[in-house]
């Protein structure tokens, strides 16, 4: 017996609405043999895993805490990637934006203002937009692999970080811990709602989200992302530079990973310290692809992935397993993602017989 | 010697083949015609064991036979020669003809074999030549001995002159001959009838899957053929006619262009002028430049020289193809899937794809992004489906869905629409049927007669006499001069074509 993939005629509409939905499915399943093979009770591990952060007020707000760097890289990412660029290091501009934002707490913290706030967001942008900037250069100008470039430099600003508030950042009332000192109240991000912690980054992703949605919906810059990704020659007949694209796509979504970084330390943390993502960037790409690359599909996908992160906690508390199993959830989820994606292009078809006798002609 | 019995095959619901009867007899040229998507190549894959049949019977010598591999079709002694060669071009000829043999015969006899049986049947060829050195011509020639030395009883050929200069598809003809002669059999895929006419002994016309007529070409007509093919009668173009002609709106001057990539042609001192009124159609055997002239002409790679190119009396060689559009030119290029549109996107925003500038106030409006009038675009999609009766399923059908005759009648019309001063079009009608071919023809011959400058970059004779006022030839990136197209025949074109300058001199003497 053999599996073929039959290509469709027509992408199915069917699937590609079904899909992430199956892919949630098969991921629960999986979860939950994963639990019984840990030898927990299936039931009552993914009902605190999935249901229980639902039921509180408090875990919503986390929710939204950890939804909205997911949703603002997201959003950028599925830009970037409807253009066929690979941007696979939003976490190191993410990074970068969050020290660039920083610069104005903790470098000029006598300075007070209201200024301080706006200022901070606006370097964070241009922080991870720069940062984004170096792997769109090089893809630009010396037609390196961006995939790459942009991975490696992930490494260097998580390094950069860890220097920095290790060494010149650190504070000089932490007693000798890796963080810089506390950003000053003018420089947090203020609450969204008196309920919770939830803060302004909240509303910052959402509204991102939607102008991005109306850009790709409604304008001709959002239908050049689409030409462009779909085919380079078409869009260089339609007088569209490919070259351009790279780096609007590449910054755009720098940028949107550095204003979440600096959304994150400015309203979650209040400082720097060596670790401030627990991989947002990353699982930006999950949320980026789970949401079809559409920006409004990318705000429930990002809720749905936050709810992963708070529940992997949840778990890792009442059951005591490990915390890497927010990790395997996330893998598992991008896996049947991408998987079940398959199904909207192709058909399955299970041949039991003849065997290796048409083998041969695929060769010629 | 083969004979075919209702096969069918079917692809989902669709039925490719349906139903096909065909006889081939020992020491025959059978010509099997048909328009593109007829379904000639499913039909010649089956017998030569790529696609295997939903039903029916081929009969070998009177036997049932099953061929499950291309393997198994040439120990049964049926070789086959495709449009498209499988050659490593790293290699040398009488290494890609090992290739397809068992192991373990040496290179030398290889060799030895090949170059005797390149001489026996008139197909010179160096077995120690690089396959990246010769020409299409050559490499055809490498497929044929390659499938001679099988020793087959029945060759199939796909196209086989569409690649060809007329005196190379002579010398192929004469081949065949040959081949015949020992009591071999041809099957003879081609869509020009004239060729069908000249070397084949009988035809089978196949039509959306079904054989629709088997005759004895030579007592046909050309219109008869045609309509076996086509169904209906074909609409013939009228011509250009003497108009008066008028300035000169596109010039080309000595523009030169280097060599992209290390596939691609030069373009060497390419001057050429089409005056308003004027079709300027530019013959010439594919990879001979084609490709690389519409680019430098349309501006999707400008040249450094502004007075390479000028679009109505100014300068544009250094302009992008946006700006050459603003200046009053139109373009179509050869490939429509993935170049002049893309097949997943709808008609309507094909449409934005060529005039988002130059008709940027209508269907723009406004803002940093540029906002698309959706409705707006939709009607001028219409109007142009309509023009240029473009049949579709549904009011907006992603550009893939369409069949590639109704795709290209659309991005024709799609300039068109906007009345262009000079179009450049590059393969207007290639792999486009017969009815829409002529459809696009008369709307190039109506937009010259209407004042403005054609240039019609084609490989289709029988195209370049409908349409051309002009004609020049290109070869290796170089364009002769234009001559009018009444004072050419083929056979001056095909000189043209075989290259006047030196390098294959010995085909060119070899024609004379």
């Amino acid at each position: 017996m053999r599996i073929e993939l039959e290509k469709r005629a027509n992408p199915s509409t069917l699937y590609s609405i079904v899909s992430p939905f199956l892919a949630l499915a098969l991921t629960v399943v999986a979860g939950g043999i994963m639990f019984a093979l840990l030898g927990k009770d299936p039931g009552s591990a993914l009902y605190s895993f999935f249901i229980e952060p639902l039921l509180d007020v408090w875990s919503l707000h986390e929710i939204a805490i950890k939804a909205a760097p997911l949703i603002l890289i997201g959003a950028g990412l599925s830009v970037c990637y409807r253009s066929n660029n690979w941007n696979i290091g939003a976490e190191g501009q993410f990074i970068a934006g969050a020290i660039a934002g920083a610069i104005v707490p903790v470098v000029f913290h006598d300075w007070h203002s209201p200024l301080v706030l706006p200022l901070m967001l606006i370097f964070g942008i241009i922080g991870g937009a720069l940062y984004a900037a170096i792997p769109a250069f090089l893809k630009a100008h010396m037609n390196t692999n961006e995939i790459l470039t942009s991975l490696m430099l992930v490494y260097i600003a998580q390094l950069f970080l860890d220097w920095l508030v290790r060494g010149p950042w650190r504070s000089p009332d932490a007693y000798n811990f890796p963080v810089t000192r506390d950003f000053a109240p003018e420089a947090i991000l203020p609450e969204l709602i008196a309920s919770g912690r939830a803060n302004l980054g909240f509303a910052l992703a959402i509204v991102a989200a939607v102008g991005l949605w109306i850009m790709m919906r409604y304008t001709l810059k959002g239908f050049e992302i689409t030409v462009l990704g779909q085919s380079e020659r078409a869009g260089r007949f339609a007088g569209f530079s490919s070259k351009r694209m790279i780096w609007f796509s590449m910054l755009l979504s720098g940028g949107l990973a550095g204003l979440a970084g600096i959304a994150e330390v400015s309203g979650t943390i209040g400082k720097l310290q060596p670790v401030i993502s627990p991989g947002y960037g990353f699982t930006a790409i999950i949320v980026a692809f789970l949401g079809r690359l559409n920006p409004l599909g990318i705000i429930a996908a990002g809720l749905f992935l936050a709810l992963t992160y708070v529940g992997g906690e949840a778990v890792q508390l009442t059951l005591s397993v490990s915390d890497k199993v927010t990790r395997v959830f996330q893998g598992l989820l991008l896996f049947f993602v991408l998987s079940c994606d398959t199904l909207i292009q192709y058909k399955i078809r299970l041949v039991f017989s003849r065997l290796g006798q048409s083998n041969e002609g695929g060769a010629h | 010697m083969l004979a075919v019995r209702s096969l069918t095959k079917l692809f989902g619901s669709f039925a490719a083949c349906n139903g096909i009867d065909l006889d081939i007899k020992s020491g025959e040229i059978h010509a099997l015609l048909g328009e593109n998507g007829a379904g000639k190549s499913t039909l010649v894959k089956m017998l030569f064991g790529v696609l295997a049949p939903t039903s029916g019977q081929i009969l070998w010598k009177g036997e049932s036979v099953r061929i499950p591999s291309p393997g198994a079709a040439r120990r049964i002694g049926i070789g086959m020669v495709f449009q498209h060669f499988s050659l490593f071009e790293a290699l040398t000829v009488a290494e890609n003809i090992a290739l397809s043999l068992s192991p373990g015969i040496s290179l030398s006899k290889v060799a030895e074999e090949a170059s005797r049986l390149s001489h026996l049947y008139g197909l010179p060829l160096d077995p120690n030549a690089h396959v990246a050195d010769l020409s299409v011509g050559e490499r055809q020639r490498i497929e044929i001995v390659r499938a001679l030395l099988q020793n087959p009883e029945l060759i199939i050929l796909d196209e086989p002159t569409s690649v060809l200069t007329p005196q190379e598809a002579d010398r192929l003809f004469e081949t065949l001959a040959k081949l015949k002669a020992e009591g071999r059999s041809v099957l003879y895929i081609s869509h020009r009838l004239e060729e069908v006419q000249r070397i084949c002994d009988r035809a089978t016309v196949l039509r959306h899957g079904k054989v629709t007529g088997a005759c004895d070409p030579r007592k046909e007509t050309p219109a008869s053929l045609a309509r076996m093919m086509v169904g209906s009668d074909v609409a013939s173009v009228s011509a250009a006619g003497t108009n008066t002609k008028g300035d000169v709106l596109l010039e080309a001057k000595h523009l030169t262009v280097p060599s992209r990539t290390p596939f691609a042609v030069a373009l060497k001192n390419v001057c050429l002028k089409v005056r308003s009124g004027e079709v300027l159609a530019i013959a010439g055997v594919a990879g001979n430049g084609q490709g690389e002239l519409f680019d430098a002409l349309s501006g999707e790679y400008p040249v450094a020289d502004p007075a390479a190119v000028s679009i109505r009396g100014k300068a544009a060689g250094n302009l992008g193809i946006t700006a050459r559009r603003l200046m009053g030119a139109g373009f179509v290029p050869e490939e429509r899937h993935g170049h002049a549109a893309v097949t997943t996107l709808p008609l309507s925003d094909n449409l934005v794809l060529a005039r988002s500038q130059s008709d940027r106030k209508t269907f723009l409006a406004g803002g940093l992004l540029g906002i698309i009038r959706q409705a707006v675009v939709r009607i001028a999609s219409t109007r142009i489906s309509e023009a240029m009766d473009v049949r579709k399923s549904g009011e907006n059908p992603a550009a893939g869905s369409l069949s590639g005759g109704n795709l290209q009648k659309y991005i024709v019309g799609r300039e068109l629409d906007r009345q262009p001063a000079v179009l450049i079009v590059n393969q207007p009608t290639w792999g486009v049927d017969a009815g829409a071919a002529s459809r696009i023809r008369q709307a190039l011959v109506d937009l010259a007669k209407s004042g403005s400058a054609v240039l019609v970059i084609s490989q289709d004779l029988d195209e370049i006499f409908e349409v051309a006022t002009e004609i020049a030839v290109i070869s290796e990136g170089r364009l002769s001069d234009a001559y009018p197209a009444h004072d050419l025949t083929r056979e001056k074109i095909g000189l043209l074509m075989g290259g006047m300058y030196g390098k294959t001199e010995g085909e060119v003497a070899h024609a004379h």
